[in-house]
């Protein structure tokens, strides 16, 4: 079946909502996504969108910026983080003009709170810089998206999940998807298609990420030759739920909540004197193994605790509803009066699909665009996070350079004409299609999707070296062996989401590979990458990109060099 | 502990009538039903079909009929619901395959309600201010996740399904008590007709079956008043 459009998003979180708004009067538009929009990830979002308003304080994007990229571990591209921190605030505005229900001030204007990483002046103190709705932020910004497209009258394909990309003559020619209530191919014909498709926390056992987060569009795009960047830099939280690893926004330590070891100490006094519980992520979750591995876990066992108890029923109703009622929930205790259990969970991927500042995916380091493709927000690397994003950044990412790749795509299908599809565009997409669901092999996909994420996290989580990155590598053989004998159980075509989970498993281990390679290939620790046989940053060697291709023998890498405009790499203190 | 989930199923390609699946297994009681229905689907029979997401209450996936209640299969735990659970499709939506249903018409629902930030004043160079007190006045109904749990659990929605139901109606009030929002009076027309709030007979299984605590009769009865108060 064959459709036509001017332009695709994939993906229906906040990124693809925002671009589509920017599209849908441009031509003629559709979303695909996998789920209906209002279950994408942004919504579980919790604590804040970061923008220098200065309405508690006196603020500035500058500060921002240097927060970001200090943050980074000085591995974002400066010019683009620029960006970020500028139009951060008029992207907050346009929410609050869209009805975006904001927490409000006693003046009435948009609340802010302190978060990890924010400082005034160039790291002097924490600073109020997260905008907030309770802390629902992400619920708050995907319901206001949603409903401007509404509004907008933009055209969505629900539930429809794209499985190949169609590339003609080096040049962006549409995508394969399959209609998940039909079973169905469709060939999409686009001049410009977005990636919008989120992270993959999935590939690790503890994650706050949904079910569905599964690296789908990287894996699509890898898969036709295009390079990952980063993929090496990824996020573990450092409060998710004990075992379930269920978030518990920074927004809980903004307010004033407080990590405690076995001894009730605040550990974070050792580590980070200044900004002790709001350094960043990547240095509280290395804080929390380095008290489990030393034995200050609590009894021992692999957790510690957040302790809410001294900030009252009020803070705790009034500004983290959500995430009380989760603990009330999930664990059966009251944080009013109790010590709450808590780990590192794996929460973002800073590294994605390699883009220039108007969400062009570039292939090379040259910079060379595939013309008409585009991607945007987690499953891009622009790169504003490097080595590790702050918390709020996530929320101005999807939203300023979703904007910007919309709006770079309308101009695009504007100039541009369709590329001619090839002779059989859906051959690879029926082939894979048949070969999973006529597979008679003998493993299960939770199984092997079991295996892959309990050996991610004991592997290649927040501490690596070369001897569990190589023992991965190993063991990512034996994975995709054991994948090719999965056996789809569910021969019909309605609503096979068994045939969706072993595609996205694909997906899975394809992401899985390209960390584990990028990973040892880069000697050097740095952000969220942590490598206990190169415990040091080596600005010298490593301060460049990782791009990594699907090659014929494997993954092979080239680097690109980080853009510096305003901030020399510093040593990283808090 | 030992759980037995009985499971109502239809495979739309294979089954003519709906039939009850019994699933008998060891799980954690800090388990999600959710992780319990992910047990059958990944070790049991690959054909279990539902939808899920999140895994944490926020992303309204997983609605469905537990043990004869409305609720989210990923917020409700194993040990709170006996070792013998039954579980079903949301009542009065087409029933698609097993657990899935067709959510079509309920967003449909959604759609007719305006649900969007209406304003014909200027726009700002900054934000247009609030108070703490006129955000709190529509807090309740800024939660809802669109899961259909509050619909499919009341009684006149099934007696009319053209009713457009409770979750429309949370999604109207959201707006209507806005005070920044200018569009009250086309959504209040929307509601007064015919399939509108009066079919609301304050049954409160709505209240309820809703995984995010709001107060939707409430929210429902204050756009009655509004209703009443905008004819005089």
């Amino acid at each position: 079946m064959l459709q036509r459009y001017d332009a695709l998003v994939v993906g229906a979180g906040g990124a693809g909502l925002m671009a589509a708004l920017q599209l849908s009067k441009q031509g003629h538009v559709a979303v695909l996504s996998k789920l209906y929009p209002t279950r994408s990830h942004t919504g579980a979002a919790q604590g804040g969108i970061g923008a220098a308003l200065g309405n508690m304080e006196e603020d500035h994007w500058e500060w921002h910026m240097f927060d970001t990229i200090k943050g980074s571990d000085y591995l974002a591209d400066q010019d683009a983080v620029e960006i970020l921190c500028r139009e951060a605030i008029e992207t907050v505005y346009d929410l609050e003009h869209w009805g975006l229900p904001f927490s409000r001030t006693p003046e009435g204007k948009i609340a802010q709170r302190p978060f990890g990483g924010h400082t005034r002046e160039f790291g002097k103190a924490p600073v109020r810089r997260s905008c907030y709705a309770a802390d629902r932020t992400g619920h708050m910004i995907l319901q206001t998206m949603y409903q401007q497209c509404i509004k907008d009258d933009v055209q969505f394909y629900n539930e429809y999940h794209v499985i190949d990309l169609l590339v003609e003559q080096g040049r962006c020619a549409g995508v394969v998807a399959i209609c998940l209530e039909t079973g169905e191919i469709h060939t999409f014909q686009a001049k410009a298609v977005i990636f919008a498709t989120g992270g993959f926390g999935r590939i690790f056992r503890v994650t706050s990420n949904a079910h569905a987060l599964t690296g789908d569009g990287m894996s699509v795009v890898l898969r036709r030759g295009i390079p990952l960047e980063d993929i090496e830099f990824f996020q573990f939280h450092p409060t998710g739920i004990y075992k379930m690893g269920i978030l518990l926004s920074e927004a809980a330590r903004g307010e004033g909540a407080i990590l405690r070891n076995r001894n009730g100490e605040r550990f974070m006094e050792r580590y980070a004197p200044s900004l002790l519980d709001l350094a960043p992520r990547d240095m509280v979750s290395r804080a929390i193994y380095r008290e489990i591995q030393e034995g200050r876990g609590i009894n021992g066992a692999n957790y510690v605790h957040l302790d809410f108890t001294h900030l009252g029923r009020d803070v705790l109703d009034k500004k983290l509803p959500d995430i009380t009622d989760f603990v009330r929930t999930y664990m059966g205790i009251e944080p009013a009066k109790e010590l709450v259990p808590v780990q590192p969970t794996a929460h973002y991927a800073m590294g994605g699909i390699p883009t220039d500042n108007d969400g062009r995916v570039v292939i090379d380091d040259k910079n060379t665009p595939v013309p008409g493709l585009y991607a945007a927000g987690e499953a891009a690397c622009v790169s504003v996070h490097g080595g590790n994003r702050l918390g709020t950044n996530s929320l101005v990412d999807i939203l300023v350079f979703g904007r910007r790749s919309g709006r770079h795509a309308a101009d695009f299908i504007k100039k541009n004409e369709f590329v001619p599809l090839g002779a059989n565009p859906e051959e690879r997409a029926r082939e894979m299609v048949q070969r999973l669901t006529t597979n008679n092999g003998k493993e299960r996909a939770g199984d092997v999707r079991g295996t892959l994420q309990d050996e991610m996290m004991e592997k290649a989580s927040v501490f690596r070296d070369a001897k569990t990155l190589s023992a991965m590598r190993e063991k990512l053989h034996e994975i995709r062996d054991r994948y090719n004998h999965v056996k789809v159980e569910d021969r019909g075509t309605k609503y096979n989401t068994e045939l969706l989970e072993v595609i996205e498993l694909g997906s899975l281990i394809d992401v899985a590979q390209v960390l584990v390679e990028s990973a040892l290939a880069r000697q050097e620790s740095r952000g969220a990458h942590f490598r206990e046989d190169f415990p040091k940053r080596d600005d010298p060697n490593w301060l460049k990109h990782t791009l990594a291709y699907l090659g014929p023998k494997g993954i092979e890498f080239k680097y690109k060099p980080v853009k510096i405009t305003k901030f020399e790499p510093k040593e990283r203190k808090y | 502990m030992q759980v037995t989930l009985k499971i109502r199923r239809f495979n739309p390609e294979k089954d003519k009538e709906p039939w009850w699946g019994e699933y008998k297994f060891e799980a954690e009681p800090t388990d999600r039903l959710l992780d319990a229905l992910n047990h059958v689907k990944w070790y049991v029979d690959g054909t279990l079909t539902y939808r899920r997401s999140c895994a944490h209450g926020v992303c309204g996936s997983d609605a469905m009929l537990i043990n004869g209640q409305n609720g989210l299969a990923c917020k409700l735990l194993l040990k709170n619901l006996g070792s013998k659970i039954t579980v079903e499709p949301m009542r009065g939506f087409r029933v698609i395959k097993d657990l899935l249903v067709d959510m079509e018409a309920f967003f449909d629902k959604y759609r007719r309600m305006k649900p969007y930030f209406i304003t014909h004043s200027p726009v700002p160079e900054k934000e247009r201010l609030q108070s703490v007190e006129e955000r709190q006045r529509f807090d309740d109904t800024t939660k809802c996740i669109l899961c259909g749990a509050c619909t499919t659990s009341c009684p006149s929605f099934w007696a009319n399904p053209d009713y457009v139901g409770p979750a429309a109606i949370v999604n109207a009030h959201r707006f209507v008590f806005d005070s920044r929002d200018e569009g009250k009076d086309e959504r209040l027309s929307v509601l007064a007709l015919n399939e509108g709030v009066w079919r609301c007979r304050t049954i409160f299984n709505c209240v309820e079956a809703c995984p995010r605590g709001i107060n939707v009769t409430r929210a429902i009865g204050e756009i009655k008043k509004a209703l009443l108060l905008r004819k005089i």
